[in-house]
């Protein structure tokens, strides 16, 4: 009986490190239909969009996710005003990437508003997620 | 030859024990602040400002220096008991008192970078060095300070990039 139950919770633990990713890609869904009832799936394009689309922040500069996690999410960034180390973005670079939904929750939430000077919808983070699980 | 051997091993533990002395690295460390606060920069030292500027900071990290450096209010309220536990005022070696002693009594500056202590222990460094781009600013401690992320320092270590 133990034995078996440390089995279940062994492969629940491995499975729930493994597929986080798409975990909270299916968290977002949920939350993207709560935003928005005509809600259909997420774009990897449009994700790509995002990622590079350059932003005038009010401070008069130009902004975007590329400026730190580099023009491509596999390669290593550089923080466009500390000049710190990055590492990649995409998971088939990093296996770090988006294991813990907390944490990325909070980039998402600090990024979004640094570089849109507003929050991101729930489609936004899917199709951004979608766009950098698409890489190989 | 043997004499002068002796007198280079005597230079390196006086050195040697300079070092130990000048390690601006917490006693205790606490993994919430070097997760959180090493993210877009080295971890600072929290021996470096008064408990005033850490509780400042703490309380205005939706806007940390022109970013979004906001935190949950259980992490933060732990990073800050840390900071303020190991703040100049708490730290009490020589470096903390003379940060403390260059500062007026209600200064809480947010920034290391400029306060007295900071620029007068960094005179002999010319405002054409601080902007080169492996440098790039003042806050950019581990550019030059190469032990600067073990909290290390001393001027052994010091390697101003060209
Ligand atoms: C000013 C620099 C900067 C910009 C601009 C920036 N990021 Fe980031 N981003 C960071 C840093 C620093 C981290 C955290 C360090 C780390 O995890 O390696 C991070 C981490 C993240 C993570 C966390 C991933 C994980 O590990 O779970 C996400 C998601 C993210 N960024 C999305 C974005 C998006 C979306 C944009 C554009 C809207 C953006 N970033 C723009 C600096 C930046
Ligand atoms: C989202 C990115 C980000 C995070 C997270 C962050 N900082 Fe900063 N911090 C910055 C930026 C940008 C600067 C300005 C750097 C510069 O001028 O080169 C800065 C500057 C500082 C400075 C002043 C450096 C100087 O000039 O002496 C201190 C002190 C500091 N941060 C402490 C903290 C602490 C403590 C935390 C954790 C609670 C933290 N930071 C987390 C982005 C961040
Ligand atoms: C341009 C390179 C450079 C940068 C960047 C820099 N320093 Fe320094 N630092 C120096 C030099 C040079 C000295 C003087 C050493 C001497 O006088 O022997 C020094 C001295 C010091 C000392 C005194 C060392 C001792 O032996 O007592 C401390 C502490 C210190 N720096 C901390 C910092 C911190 C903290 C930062 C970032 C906020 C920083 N430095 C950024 C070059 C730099």
């Amino acid at each position: 009986m133990t034995r078996f139950t440390f089995l279940v919770a062994g492969l629940l633990a491995c499975g729930a490190a493994w597929a986080a990713p798409q975990d909270l890609l299916q968290s977002l869904a949920v939350q993207a239909r709560q935003e928005n009832t005509r809600f259909q799936s997420f774009s990897a394009s449009r994700g790509e969009q995002l990622y590079h689309a350059k932003q005038l922040h009010s401070s008069g500069k130009t902004l975007s996710c590329a400026s730190c996690h580099t023009d491509s999410p596999k390669a290593l960034g550089r923080h466009a005003k500390t000049g710190k180390e990055i590492l990649p973005l995409a998971p088939a670079a990093n296996h770090e990437r988006f294991a813990d939904s907390a944490k990325a929750e909070k980039w998402f939430k600090r990024n979004c508003q640094d570089v849109l000077e507003r929050a991101c919808t729930a489609q936004e983070k899917g199709d951004f997620l979608s766009y950098l699980l698409s890489i190989k | 030859m043997k004499q002068s051997l002796i007198i280079l091993t005597l230079l390196l533990s006086g050195a040697a024990w300079a070092d130990g002395n000048t390690s601006l690295a917490p006693a205790t460390s606490n993994l919430k602040w070097k997760n959180e606060c090493s993210a877009c920069h080295m971890a600072y030292p929290p021996a470096l400002l008064p408990e005033r500027s850490w509780r400042k900071m703490m309380a205005g990290l939706e806007s940390h220096f022109g970013q979004d450096a906001s935190l949950d209010a259980l992490t933060a309220k732990e990073i800050t008991a840390f900071l303020v536990n190991n703040s100049a005022e708490r730290a009490g070696n020589k470096r903390a008192k003379k940060v403390l002693g260059a500062l007026g009594p209600d200064e809480a500056p947010l920034r290391i970078s400029e306060t007295a202590w900071f620029v007068r222990e960094h005179e002999e460094v010319s405002p054409q060095v601080w902007k080169r781009p492996k440098i790039g600013s003042p806050a950019n401690c581990n550019a030059c300070h190469q032990g600067a992320e073990q909290g290390n320092y001393s001027e052994h270590q010091i390697r101003i990039p060209r």
